[in-house]
Protein backbone atom coordinates (compact mmCIF):
# COMPACT_ATOMS: atom_id res chain seq x y z
CA UNK A 1 0.00 0.00 0.00
CA UNK A 2 1.24 3.24 -0.46
CA UNK A 3 1.35 6.00 1.96
CA UNK A 4 -0.18 9.39 1.43
CA UNK A 5 2.91 10.91 1.36
CA UNK A 6 4.62 8.47 -1.43
CA UNK A 7 1.35 8.95 -3.34
CA UNK A 8 1.97 12.49 -3.94
CA UNK A 9 5.66 11.61 -5.00
CA UNK A 10 4.02 9.20 -7.52
CA UNK A 11 1.09 11.30 -8.96
CA UNK A 12 4.12 13.89 -9.33
CA UNK A 13 6.12 11.44 -11.15
CA UNK A 14 3.28 10.62 -13.19
CA UNK A 15 2.71 14.15 -14.42
CA UNK A 16 5.87 15.07 -15.46
CA UNK A 17 6.21 11.97 -17.27
CA UNK A 18 3.24 12.05 -19.10
CA UNK A 19 3.74 16.29 -19.67
CA UNK A 20 5.60 15.68 -23.59
CA UNK A 21 2.54 13.15 -24.46
CA UNK A 22 -0.24 15.87 -23.37
CA UNK A 23 1.66 19.21 -24.44
CA UNK A 24 3.19 18.36 -28.22
CA UNK A 25 3.41 22.28 -28.90
CA UNK A 26 7.89 22.42 -29.04
CA UNK A 27 7.43 26.17 -27.54
CA UNK A 28 6.25 24.75 -24.16
CA UNK A 29 8.08 21.37 -24.51
CA UNK A 30 11.17 23.83 -24.74
CA UNK A 31 10.42 25.50 -21.55
CA UNK A 32 9.70 21.78 -20.13
CA UNK A 33 13.45 20.79 -21.20
CA UNK A 34 14.73 23.75 -19.30
CA UNK A 35 12.79 23.29 -16.74
CA UNK A 36 13.92 19.98 -15.52
CA UNK A 37 17.62 20.80 -16.32
CA UNK A 38 17.63 23.30 -13.66
CA UNK A 39 15.06 21.03 -11.12
CA UNK A 40 18.11 18.17 -11.68
CA UNK A 41 20.61 21.20 -10.61
CA UNK A 42 18.83 23.20 -8.21
CA UNK A 43 17.98 19.66 -6.10
CA UNK A 44 21.82 18.79 -6.76
CA UNK A 45 23.13 21.94 -5.52
CA UNK A 46 20.96 21.43 -2.22
CA UNK A 47 22.34 18.37 -1.41
CA UNK A 48 25.77 20.26 -0.28
CA UNK A 49 25.06 23.57 0.01
CA UNK A 50 21.25 22.90 1.66
CA UNK A 51 22.76 20.80 3.60
CA UNK A 52 25.91 21.58 5.18
CA UNK A 53 25.24 25.29 4.79
CA UNK A 54 28.10 26.18 2.74
CA UNK A 55 26.21 28.20 0.21
CA UNK A 56 28.62 27.74 -2.70
CA UNK A 57 28.00 30.44 -5.94
CA UNK A 58 30.25 28.88 -8.41
CA UNK A 59 28.14 26.02 -9.70
CA UNK A 60 28.27 26.92 -13.04
CA UNK A 61 32.09 25.78 -12.76
CA UNK A 62 30.53 22.03 -13.34
CA UNK A 63 27.68 23.29 -15.67
CA UNK A 64 30.18 24.37 -18.19
CA UNK A 65 32.70 21.85 -17.83
CA UNK A 66 30.05 19.28 -18.34
CA UNK A 67 28.68 21.13 -21.33
CA UNK A 68 32.65 22.05 -22.84
CA UNK A 69 32.80 17.78 -22.10
CA UNK A 70 30.09 17.06 -24.06
CA UNK A 71 30.73 19.61 -26.69
CA UNK A 72 34.78 18.48 -27.18
CA UNK A 73 34.39 14.97 -27.25
CA UNK A 74 31.21 14.63 -29.71
CA UNK A 75 33.67 16.81 -31.97
CA UNK A 76 36.82 15.10 -31.39
CA UNK A 77 35.76 11.74 -31.00
CA UNK A 78 33.49 12.62 -34.36
CA UNK A 79 30.52 11.20 -32.93
CA UNK A 80 27.33 10.74 -35.63
CA UNK A 81 24.76 12.92 -34.42
CA UNK A 82 22.02 11.73 -32.48
CA UNK A 83 21.41 9.17 -29.51
CA UNK A 84 24.06 7.80 -28.96
CA UNK A 85 25.67 11.18 -27.84
CA UNK A 86 23.47 10.70 -24.50
CA UNK A 87 26.21 8.34 -23.72
CA UNK A 88 28.66 11.76 -22.96
CA UNK A 89 26.38 12.57 -20.38
CA UNK A 90 27.89 10.80 -17.43
CA UNK A 91 31.29 11.38 -18.28
CA UNK A 92 30.60 15.35 -18.19
CA UNK A 93 29.28 14.48 -14.72
CA UNK A 94 32.93 12.85 -13.99
CA UNK A 95 34.84 15.73 -15.38
CA UNK A 96 32.74 17.74 -12.97
CA UNK A 97 33.59 15.94 -10.21
CA UNK A 98 36.95 15.83 -11.35
CA UNK A 99 37.78 19.59 -11.25
CA UNK A 100 35.05 19.49 -8.03
CA UNK A 101 37.33 17.52 -6.05
CA UNK A 102 40.27 19.81 -6.08
CA UNK A 103 38.50 22.65 -5.96
CA UNK A 104 36.80 21.98 -3.08
CA UNK A 105 39.90 20.93 -1.05
CA UNK A 106 41.19 24.26 -1.53
CA UNK A 107 37.88 26.10 -1.06
CA UNK A 108 36.49 23.97 1.78
CA UNK A 109 39.65 25.57 4.10
CA UNK A 110 37.24 28.41 4.73
CA UNK A 111 33.99 28.70 6.59
CA UNK A 112 30.77 31.35 5.57
CA UNK A 113 31.49 34.45 3.47
CA UNK A 114 35.03 33.26 2.41
CA UNK A 115 34.16 30.27 0.78
CA UNK A 116 31.63 32.21 -1.08
CA UNK A 117 33.82 34.28 -1.99
CA UNK A 118 36.21 32.19 -3.06
CA UNK A 119 33.44 29.77 -5.44
CA UNK A 120 32.93 33.29 -6.97
CA UNK A 121 36.30 33.77 -7.35
CA UNK A 122 37.22 30.34 -9.19
CA UNK A 123 34.09 30.43 -10.92
CA UNK A 124 35.48 33.44 -12.88
CA UNK A 125 38.57 31.60 -13.42
CA UNK A 126 36.90 29.18 -15.60
CA UNK A 127 35.14 32.08 -17.27
CA UNK A 128 38.06 33.52 -18.59
CA UNK A 129 39.82 30.07 -19.28
CA UNK A 130 37.44 29.19 -21.60
CA UNK A 131 36.99 32.37 -23.36
CA UNK A 132 41.18 32.71 -23.71
CA UNK A 133 41.86 29.14 -24.55
CA UNK A 134 42.23 27.99 -28.07
CA UNK A 135 40.77 24.63 -27.69
CA UNK A 136 37.19 25.96 -25.97
CA UNK A 137 36.77 28.12 -29.00
CA UNK A 138 36.79 30.98 -27.40
CA UNK A 139 34.22 33.71 -27.57
CA UNK A 140 32.83 32.34 -30.72
CA UNK A 141 32.03 28.88 -28.99
CA UNK A 142 31.59 25.66 -30.19
CA UNK A 143 29.38 23.69 -32.77
CA UNK A 144 28.17 20.58 -31.60
CA UNK A 145 27.16 17.93 -34.69
CA UNK A 146 23.95 19.29 -36.07
CA UNK A 147 21.32 16.18 -35.18
CA UNK A 148 18.53 16.09 -37.43
CA UNK A 149 15.23 15.06 -35.69
CA UNK A 150 12.09 16.38 -36.71
CA UNK A 151 11.16 20.04 -35.11
CA UNK A 152 8.52 18.11 -33.74
CA UNK A 153 9.65 15.62 -31.41
CA UNK A 154 12.85 17.25 -31.12
CA UNK A 155 12.74 18.11 -27.40
CA UNK A 156 11.16 14.80 -26.05
CA UNK A 157 14.18 12.86 -25.91
CA UNK A 158 16.06 15.62 -24.15
CA UNK A 159 12.99 16.12 -21.86
CA UNK A 160 12.93 11.98 -20.53
CA UNK A 161 17.14 12.48 -20.13
CA UNK A 162 16.63 15.51 -18.06
CA UNK A 163 13.92 13.80 -15.60
CA UNK A 164 16.05 11.01 -15.61
CA UNK A 165 18.22 13.62 -13.95
CA UNK A 166 15.78 14.76 -12.14
CA UNK A 167 15.00 11.54 -10.72
CA UNK A 168 18.35 10.60 -10.21
CA UNK A 169 19.06 13.60 -7.94
CA UNK A 170 16.25 13.44 -6.17
CA UNK A 171 17.04 10.26 -4.88
CA UNK A 172 20.42 10.64 -4.39
CA UNK A 173 19.64 13.71 -2.36
CA UNK A 174 17.05 11.80 -0.41
CA UNK A 175 19.34 9.01 0.80
CA UNK A 176 21.56 11.61 1.78
CA UNK A 177 20.02 13.04 3.73
CA UNK A 178 18.71 9.17 5.66
CA UNK A 179 22.05 8.40 5.83
CA UNK A 180 24.78 9.29 8.52
CA UNK A 181 26.85 10.56 5.98
CA UNK A 182 23.94 13.03 5.70
CA UNK A 183 23.76 13.62 9.51
CA UNK A 184 27.02 14.57 9.57
CA UNK A 185 26.66 17.49 6.83
CA UNK A 186 23.45 18.54 8.61
CA UNK A 187 25.73 18.52 11.86
CA UNK A 188 28.70 20.86 9.79
CA UNK A 189 25.54 23.33 9.11
CA UNK A 190 24.25 23.53 12.94
CA UNK A 191 27.83 23.64 14.28
CA UNK A 192 30.93 22.84 12.76
CA UNK A 193 33.30 22.91 15.51
CA UNK A 194 31.11 21.26 18.29
CA UNK A 195 31.01 18.51 15.04
CA UNK A 196 34.51 18.06 14.95
CA UNK A 197 35.00 17.83 18.71
CA UNK A 198 32.21 14.61 18.39
CA UNK A 199 34.67 12.69 16.04
CA UNK A 200 33.35 13.97 12.68
CA UNK A 201 35.69 14.25 10.19
CA UNK A 202 34.40 17.45 8.69
CA UNK A 203 36.91 17.67 6.08
CA UNK A 204 36.59 14.85 4.44
CA UNK A 205 32.71 14.78 4.89
CA UNK A 206 32.62 18.28 3.39
CA UNK A 207 34.92 17.72 0.73
CA UNK A 208 33.19 14.47 -0.73
CA UNK A 209 29.40 15.93 -0.78
CA UNK A 210 31.30 18.90 -2.44
CA UNK A 211 32.46 16.63 -4.97
CA UNK A 212 28.88 14.52 -5.20
CA UNK A 213 27.21 17.64 -5.75
CA UNK A 214 29.00 18.36 -8.60
CA UNK A 215 28.08 15.24 -10.71
CA UNK A 216 24.38 15.76 -11.72
CA UNK A 217 25.23 19.34 -12.43
CA UNK A 218 27.87 18.55 -14.69
CA UNK A 219 25.47 16.24 -16.56
CA UNK A 220 22.96 18.46 -16.47
CA UNK A 221 25.44 20.62 -18.33
CA UNK A 222 26.29 18.34 -21.20
CA UNK A 223 23.25 17.40 -21.67
CA UNK A 224 22.32 21.17 -21.85
CA UNK A 225 24.89 21.92 -24.73
CA UNK A 226 23.63 18.67 -26.31
CA UNK A 227 20.29 20.08 -26.83
CA UNK A 228 21.14 23.78 -27.99
CA UNK A 229 23.83 22.37 -30.13
CA UNK A 230 26.34 25.28 -29.98
CA UNK A 231 27.90 26.49 -26.11
CA UNK A 232 29.55 30.07 -25.61
CA UNK A 233 31.83 30.93 -22.31
CA UNK A 234 29.20 33.41 -21.51
CA UNK A 235 26.26 31.04 -21.23
CA UNK A 236 27.84 27.90 -19.49
CA UNK A 237 29.66 29.89 -17.73
CA UNK A 238 26.56 32.37 -16.40
CA UNK A 239 27.07 33.38 -12.99
CA UNK A 240 23.14 34.00 -13.26
CA UNK A 241 23.41 30.11 -13.11
CA UNK A 242 24.95 30.07 -9.93
CA UNK A 243 22.27 32.70 -8.60
CA UNK A 244 19.36 31.15 -10.11
CA UNK A 245 19.88 27.31 -9.03
CA UNK A 246 20.75 29.02 -5.22
CA UNK A 247 17.40 31.40 -5.71
CA UNK A 248 15.53 28.37 -6.45
CA UNK A 249 16.45 26.56 -3.36
CA UNK A 250 15.77 29.25 -0.88
CA UNK A 251 12.33 29.72 -2.72
CA UNK A 252 11.88 26.13 -2.06
CA UNK A 253 13.38 25.42 1.49
CA UNK A 254 17.41 25.39 1.63
CA UNK A 255 17.89 21.75 2.56
CA UNK A 256 14.52 20.67 1.89
CA UNK A 257 14.11 17.59 0.15
CA UNK A 258 10.77 19.33 -2.52
CA UNK A 259 12.34 22.74 -1.87
CA UNK A 260 14.79 22.90 -5.12
CA UNK A 261 12.43 21.11 -7.11
CA UNK A 262 9.36 23.28 -6.04
CA UNK A 263 11.13 26.38 -6.37
CA UNK A 264 12.99 25.73 -9.87
CA UNK A 265 9.96 24.77 -11.21
CA UNK A 266 8.28 27.53 -10.00
CA UNK A 267 11.30 30.29 -10.77
CA UNK A 268 12.33 28.47 -14.57
CA UNK A 269 8.86 27.43 -15.69
CA UNK A 270 7.12 30.94 -14.92
CA UNK A 271 10.47 32.84 -16.56
CA UNK A 272 10.75 31.07 -19.51
CA UNK A 273 6.55 31.20 -19.53
CA UNK A 274 7.25 35.03 -19.67
CA UNK A 275 9.82 35.39 -21.25
CA UNK A 276 8.02 33.82 -24.26
CA UNK A 277 4.40 35.74 -23.73
CA UNK A 278 5.18 38.94 -23.37
CA UNK A 279 8.56 38.92 -25.43
CA UNK A 280 9.74 41.17 -22.99
CA UNK A 281 13.02 39.78 -21.58
CA UNK A 282 13.39 41.69 -18.03
CA UNK A 283 9.60 41.67 -16.98
CA UNK A 284 10.30 38.63 -14.99
CA UNK A 285 12.78 40.16 -13.28
CA UNK A 286 10.35 42.83 -12.05
CA UNK A 287 8.23 40.05 -11.09
CA UNK A 288 10.60 37.94 -8.97
CA UNK A 289 11.85 40.43 -7.35
CA UNK A 290 8.56 41.44 -5.70
CA UNK A 291 8.37 37.63 -5.17
CA UNK A 292 11.58 37.41 -3.37
CA UNK A 293 10.72 40.70 -1.50
CA UNK A 294 7.52 38.44 -0.43
CA UNK A 295 9.46 35.36 0.48
CA UNK A 296 11.92 36.62 2.01
CA UNK A 297 9.29 38.70 4.78
CA UNK A 298 6.83 36.16 5.19
CA UNK A 299 8.79 32.66 4.60
CA UNK A 300 12.00 33.19 5.26
CA UNK A 301 13.16 29.07 5.58
CA UNK A 302 10.72 29.19 2.16
CA UNK A 303 8.05 27.66 1.00
CA UNK A 304 8.12 24.39 1.67
CA UNK A 305 9.33 24.77 5.55
CA UNK A 306 6.90 27.11 5.78
CA UNK A 307 3.70 25.15 4.96
CA UNK A 308 5.00 21.82 6.40
CA UNK A 309 5.42 23.72 9.66
CA UNK A 310 1.67 25.34 9.62
CA UNK A 311 -0.06 21.99 8.62
CA UNK A 312 2.01 20.06 11.16
CA UNK A 313 1.56 23.07 13.86
CA UNK A 314 5.04 22.12 14.80
CA UNK A 315 5.87 25.38 17.10
CA UNK A 316 3.07 24.42 19.16
CA UNK A 317 3.58 20.80 19.08
CA UNK A 318 7.08 21.15 20.52
CA UNK A 319 6.37 24.06 23.43
CA UNK A 320 3.90 21.66 24.74
CA UNK A 321 6.32 18.68 24.57
CA UNK A 322 9.05 20.68 26.00
CA UNK A 323 7.16 22.31 28.96
CA UNK A 324 5.24 18.85 29.48
CA UNK A 325 8.73 17.46 29.85
CA UNK A 326 9.81 19.56 32.25
CA UNK A 327 6.41 19.23 34.81
CA UNK A 328 7.19 15.47 34.13
CA UNK A 329 10.60 14.78 35.45
CA UNK A 330 10.94 16.81 38.85
CA UNK A 331 14.66 16.76 38.38
CA UNK A 332 14.82 19.05 35.47
CA UNK A 333 11.32 21.10 36.53
CA UNK A 334 12.01 24.40 35.85
CA UNK A 335 14.87 23.55 33.45
CA UNK A 336 13.31 26.12 30.84
CA UNK A 337 12.81 29.11 33.58
CA UNK A 338 15.90 30.68 32.59
CA UNK B 1 45.54 6.17 41.64
CA UNK B 2 47.33 6.68 38.53
CA UNK B 3 47.04 10.06 36.05
CA UNK B 4 44.82 9.15 33.75
CA UNK B 5 45.00 13.12 32.08
CA UNK B 6 47.74 15.32 32.70
CA UNK B 7 48.89 18.66 30.99
CA UNK B 8 52.48 20.00 31.89
CA UNK B 9 54.20 23.26 30.80
CA UNK B 10 51.45 24.58 29.02
CA UNK B 11 51.47 28.13 27.27
CA UNK B 12 49.80 29.54 25.22
CA UNK B 13 49.54 33.60 24.23
CA UNK B 14 46.84 35.05 22.37
CA UNK B 15 48.63 38.32 20.75
CA UNK B 16 50.48 40.21 23.60
CA UNK B 17 47.80 38.42 26.69
CA UNK B 18 49.72 35.40 27.81
CA UNK B 19 46.30 33.10 28.34
CA UNK B 20 48.56 29.85 29.65
CA UNK B 21 51.78 30.17 30.96
CA UNK B 22 53.58 27.11 32.28
CA UNK B 23 50.55 25.75 33.59
CA UNK B 24 50.84 22.06 34.72
CA UNK B 25 47.20 20.03 35.90
CA UNK B 26 46.74 16.48 36.66
CA UNK B 27 43.64 14.21 36.27
CA UNK B 28 43.18 11.31 38.74
CA UNK B 29 41.65 8.17 36.93
CA UNK B 30 38.38 8.00 38.44
CA UNK B 31 38.00 11.35 39.94
CA UNK B 32 36.10 14.58 39.80
CA UNK B 33 38.26 17.14 39.72
CA UNK B 34 37.82 20.53 39.68
CA UNK B 35 39.42 23.56 38.30
CA UNK B 36 38.06 27.41 39.45
CA UNK B 37 39.36 30.65 39.29
CA UNK B 38 38.84 34.02 37.87
CA UNK B 39 37.41 35.15 34.88
CA UNK B 40 40.10 35.52 32.98
CA UNK B 41 42.49 32.99 34.39
CA UNK B 42 42.76 30.80 31.33
CA UNK B 43 40.10 27.66 31.93
CA UNK B 44 38.40 27.63 29.22
CA UNK B 45 42.39 27.85 27.18
CA UNK B 46 43.37 25.56 29.09
CA UNK B 47 40.45 22.94 27.85
CA UNK B 48 40.46 24.10 24.44
CA UNK B 49 44.28 22.93 24.46
CA UNK B 50 43.42 19.60 26.15
CA UNK B 51 40.95 18.96 23.34
CA UNK B 52 42.80 20.08 20.54
CA UNK B 53 40.64 23.62 19.60
CA UNK B 54 43.73 25.53 20.38
CA UNK B 55 47.61 24.40 19.72
CA UNK B 56 49.73 25.80 22.70
CA UNK B 57 52.98 27.46 22.19
CA UNK B 58 54.54 24.89 24.12
CA UNK B 59 53.96 22.12 27.07
CA UNK B 60 52.25 18.58 26.25
CA UNK B 61 49.20 17.36 27.03
CA UNK B 62 49.59 13.30 27.65
CA UNK B 63 46.68 11.34 27.95
CA UNK B 64 46.55 7.54 29.32
CA UNK B 65 50.50 8.61 28.43
CA UNK B 66 49.87 8.68 24.83
CA UNK B 67 51.03 12.28 24.42
CA UNK B 68 48.32 14.02 22.29
CA UNK B 69 49.78 17.60 22.21
CA UNK B 70 48.79 18.69 18.98
CA UNK B 71 45.75 15.79 18.00
CA UNK B 72 42.83 17.39 16.12
CA UNK B 73 39.66 17.30 17.89
CA UNK B 74 38.04 14.33 16.40
CA UNK B 75 41.13 12.39 17.13
CA UNK B 76 41.47 13.55 20.85
CA UNK B 77 37.40 12.82 20.64
CA UNK B 78 37.84 9.50 19.27
CA UNK B 79 40.56 8.19 22.05
CA UNK B 80 38.67 9.10 24.53
CA UNK B 81 38.42 12.51 26.17
CA UNK B 82 35.22 14.23 25.84
CA UNK B 83 33.81 17.67 27.04
CA UNK B 84 31.06 20.22 26.62
CA UNK B 85 31.34 23.46 26.31
CA UNK B 86 30.65 27.16 28.24
CA UNK B 87 27.76 27.98 26.32
CA UNK B 88 25.42 25.04 25.41
CA UNK B 89 26.26 23.75 21.64
CA UNK B 90 23.53 21.57 20.42
CA UNK B 91 22.51 20.78 16.53
CA UNK B 92 19.53 23.18 16.93
CA UNK B 93 17.91 22.16 13.51
CA UNK B 94 18.00 18.36 13.74
CA UNK B 95 15.99 16.24 15.71
CA UNK B 96 17.36 15.15 19.47
CA UNK B 97 18.05 11.60 18.40
CA UNK B 98 19.81 12.61 15.24
CA UNK B 99 22.08 15.01 18.15
CA UNK B 100 22.92 12.01 19.95
CA UNK B 101 24.04 9.50 16.96
CA UNK B 102 26.33 12.25 15.71
CA UNK B 103 28.70 10.98 18.49
CA UNK B 104 28.42 7.62 17.58
CA UNK B 105 30.57 7.86 14.20
CA UNK B 106 33.39 8.80 15.67
CA UNK B 107 35.22 5.26 15.40
CA UNK B 108 34.48 4.79 11.74
CA UNK B 109 35.69 5.74 8.46
CA UNK B 110 33.69 9.01 6.80
CA UNK B 111 33.39 6.91 3.37
CA UNK B 112 31.51 3.95 6.06
CA UNK B 113 28.81 6.74 6.93
CA UNK B 114 28.38 7.50 3.52
CA UNK B 115 27.64 3.61 3.00
CA UNK B 116 25.50 2.99 6.00
CA UNK B 117 22.08 4.27 5.34
CA UNK B 118 21.09 3.82 8.92
CA UNK B 119 22.36 3.92 12.45
CA UNK B 120 22.02 0.18 13.86
CA UNK B 121 19.72 -0.67 16.83
CA UNK B 122 22.21 -1.18 19.20
CA UNK B 123 23.20 2.82 18.55
CA UNK B 124 19.34 4.13 18.42
CA UNK B 125 18.81 2.48 21.92
CA UNK B 126 22.06 3.13 23.52
CA UNK B 127 20.96 6.86 22.62
CA UNK B 128 17.57 6.45 24.13
CA UNK B 129 18.93 4.86 27.15
CA UNK B 130 20.94 7.60 28.00
CA UNK B 131 18.17 10.11 26.73
CA UNK B 132 16.67 8.62 29.76
CA UNK B 133 18.79 8.86 31.84
CA UNK B 134 19.26 13.06 31.63
CA UNK B 135 15.06 12.40 31.82
CA UNK B 136 14.82 14.03 28.16
CA UNK B 137 14.08 10.32 26.20
CA UNK B 138 10.01 12.02 25.58
CA UNK B 139 11.94 14.93 23.46
CA UNK B 140 13.54 12.41 21.33
CA UNK B 141 11.58 13.64 17.92
CA UNK B 142 11.50 17.08 18.39
CA UNK B 143 13.92 19.82 16.90
CA UNK B 144 16.84 20.07 19.14
CA UNK B 145 16.43 24.09 18.54
CA UNK B 146 13.10 23.66 20.49
CA UNK B 147 14.22 22.55 23.67
CA UNK B 148 14.84 24.80 27.03
CA UNK B 149 17.84 26.15 27.92
CA UNK B 150 18.44 23.18 30.97
CA UNK B 151 17.41 20.68 28.72
CA UNK B 152 19.98 21.55 26.04
CA UNK B 153 22.86 21.67 28.70
CA UNK B 154 21.67 17.78 29.75
CA UNK B 155 21.55 16.96 26.09
CA UNK B 156 25.16 18.17 25.73
CA UNK B 157 25.92 16.25 28.77
CA UNK B 158 24.45 12.75 26.86
CA UNK B 159 25.58 13.04 23.59
CA UNK B 160 29.09 13.25 24.87
CA UNK B 161 28.23 10.33 26.90
CA UNK B 162 27.56 8.17 23.34
CA UNK B 163 30.87 7.67 22.47
CA UNK B 164 31.77 6.22 26.15
CA UNK B 165 34.86 8.65 27.36
CA UNK B 166 36.94 7.97 29.74
CA UNK B 167 37.43 11.55 30.81
CA UNK B 168 34.59 13.77 30.47
CA UNK B 169 35.58 17.78 30.53
CA UNK B 170 32.14 20.10 31.77
CA UNK B 171 32.88 23.67 31.41
CA UNK B 172 30.40 25.52 33.38
CA UNK B 173 27.72 22.70 33.88
CA UNK B 174 26.03 24.54 36.45
CA UNK B 175 26.07 28.35 34.70
CA UNK B 176 23.19 29.95 34.15
CA UNK B 177 20.78 27.17 35.15
CA UNK B 178 18.50 26.76 38.23
CA UNK B 179 18.95 24.71 42.03
CA UNK B 180 16.86 22.15 40.90
CA UNK B 181 18.46 21.41 37.61
CA UNK B 182 22.20 22.03 39.32
CA UNK B 183 21.49 19.59 41.64
CA UNK B 184 19.75 17.26 39.23
CA UNK B 185 23.60 17.60 37.05
CA UNK B 186 25.28 16.97 39.97
CA UNK B 187 23.49 14.00 40.72
CA UNK B 188 24.49 12.62 37.53
CA UNK B 189 27.51 13.43 37.32
CA UNK B 190 28.05 11.08 40.93
CA UNK B 191 26.20 8.20 39.53
CA UNK B 192 28.81 8.43 36.04
CA UNK B 193 31.47 8.72 38.19
CA UNK B 194 30.52 5.92 40.41
CA UNK B 195 30.30 3.74 36.69
CA UNK B 196 33.64 4.84 36.41
CA UNK B 197 33.62 8.01 34.74
CA UNK B 198 36.37 10.33 35.32
CA UNK B 199 35.37 14.15 35.02
CA UNK B 200 37.03 17.63 34.67
CA UNK B 201 34.70 20.28 35.80
CA UNK B 202 35.41 24.02 35.14
CA UNK B 203 32.77 25.88 37.51
CA UNK B 204 32.31 29.17 39.12
CA UNK B 205 29.82 27.71 42.05
CA UNK B 206 31.56 27.11 44.83
CA UNK B 207 29.81 25.37 46.46
CA UNK B 208 28.78 22.86 43.48
CA UNK B 209 32.35 22.49 43.33
CA UNK B 210 33.43 22.06 46.52
CA UNK B 211 30.58 19.25 47.03
CA UNK B 212 31.27 17.44 44.23
CA UNK B 213 35.02 17.37 43.49
CA UNK B 214 37.88 14.90 45.35
CA UNK B 215 40.25 17.42 44.36
CA UNK B 216 40.26 21.17 42.94
CA UNK B 217 43.19 23.12 41.30
CA UNK B 218 43.05 26.66 41.29
CA UNK B 219 44.24 28.68 38.54
CA UNK B 220 45.57 32.47 38.72
CA UNK B 221 46.33 34.31 35.17
CA UNK B 222 47.71 31.85 33.41
CA UNK B 223 49.01 29.03 35.62
CA UNK B 224 48.10 26.84 38.54
CA UNK B 225 48.09 28.66 41.12
CA UNK B 226 47.17 25.60 44.29
CA UNK B 227 45.81 21.90 43.90
CA UNK B 228 44.36 20.03 47.09
CA UNK B 229 41.22 18.81 48.39
CA UNK B 230 38.64 21.30 48.01
CA UNK B 231 38.68 21.70 52.22
CA UNK B 232 42.76 22.39 51.67
CA UNK B 233 42.19 24.91 48.81
CA UNK B 234 39.30 27.18 50.83
CA UNK B 235 41.75 27.50 53.57
CA UNK B 236 44.62 28.64 51.67
CA UNK B 237 45.20 32.39 51.25
CA UNK B 238 46.58 32.45 47.89
CA UNK B 239 43.19 31.36 46.73
CA UNK B 240 41.51 34.49 48.22
CA UNK B 241 44.70 36.72 47.08
CA UNK B 242 43.76 35.16 43.54
CA UNK B 243 40.21 36.06 43.07
CA UNK B 244 40.25 39.16 45.62
CA UNK B 245 43.74 40.43 44.90
CA UNK B 246 46.55 41.19 47.14
CA UNK B 247 49.54 42.36 48.26
CA UNK B 248 48.16 45.92 49.44
CA UNK B 249 48.22 46.58 52.91
CA UNK B 250 44.47 47.46 52.72
CA UNK B 251 43.26 44.61 51.25
CA UNK B 252 44.92 42.78 53.91
CA UNK B 253 41.67 43.25 56.66
CA UNK B 254 39.63 42.80 53.69
CA UNK B 255 41.23 39.30 52.86
CA UNK B 256 41.13 38.69 56.89
CA UNK B 257 37.49 39.46 57.32
CA UNK B 258 36.66 37.56 54.39
CA UNK B 259 38.58 33.92 55.41
CA UNK B 260 36.96 34.74 59.11
CA UNK B 261 33.41 34.85 57.88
Amino acid sequence: MLSKKNLWWVLAAAVFALFPLVVTNPLYTTIGVFTVIYMACATSWNMFSGYSGYIALGSAVFYGSGAYTMALLSIHLHMAAGSSQFWLVPVGGLVAMAFAAPIGWIALRVRRHTFVVITIAVFFIFQLAAINFGFTGGTSGLNLPFITWGFQNYNTPFYYVGLILVVFATLLSMAVRRSRFGLQLLAIRDDEDRALGLGVKVSAVKITGFTMSAFTVGMAGALYALFVGQIYPQFVFDPMFDVSIALMTFLGGLGTLTGPLLGALILEASQQYLTVTFSNGSLYLILFGALFLIVIIFMPQGIVVYLRDRVTKRVERERAAVAANDIASPDVALGGAR
Amino acid sequence: MTTLLSASGVSRAFGGLQALSLCNLDVEKGSITGLIGPNGSGKTTLFNVITGYVKPDAGTVTFNGQNITNARPDAVFSLGVGRTFQLTRIFSRISVLENMLIATQHDESWLRGLLRSKSSKTEVDNAMELLDFVGIAKLADLQAGALSYGQRKLLELAYVLVADPDVILLDEPAGGVNLTLINGIAEKIRTLNKAGKTFLIVEHNMEFVMSLCDSVTVMHQGSNLVTGTPAEVRANPLVLDAYLGGGDDGEDDLREAVASA
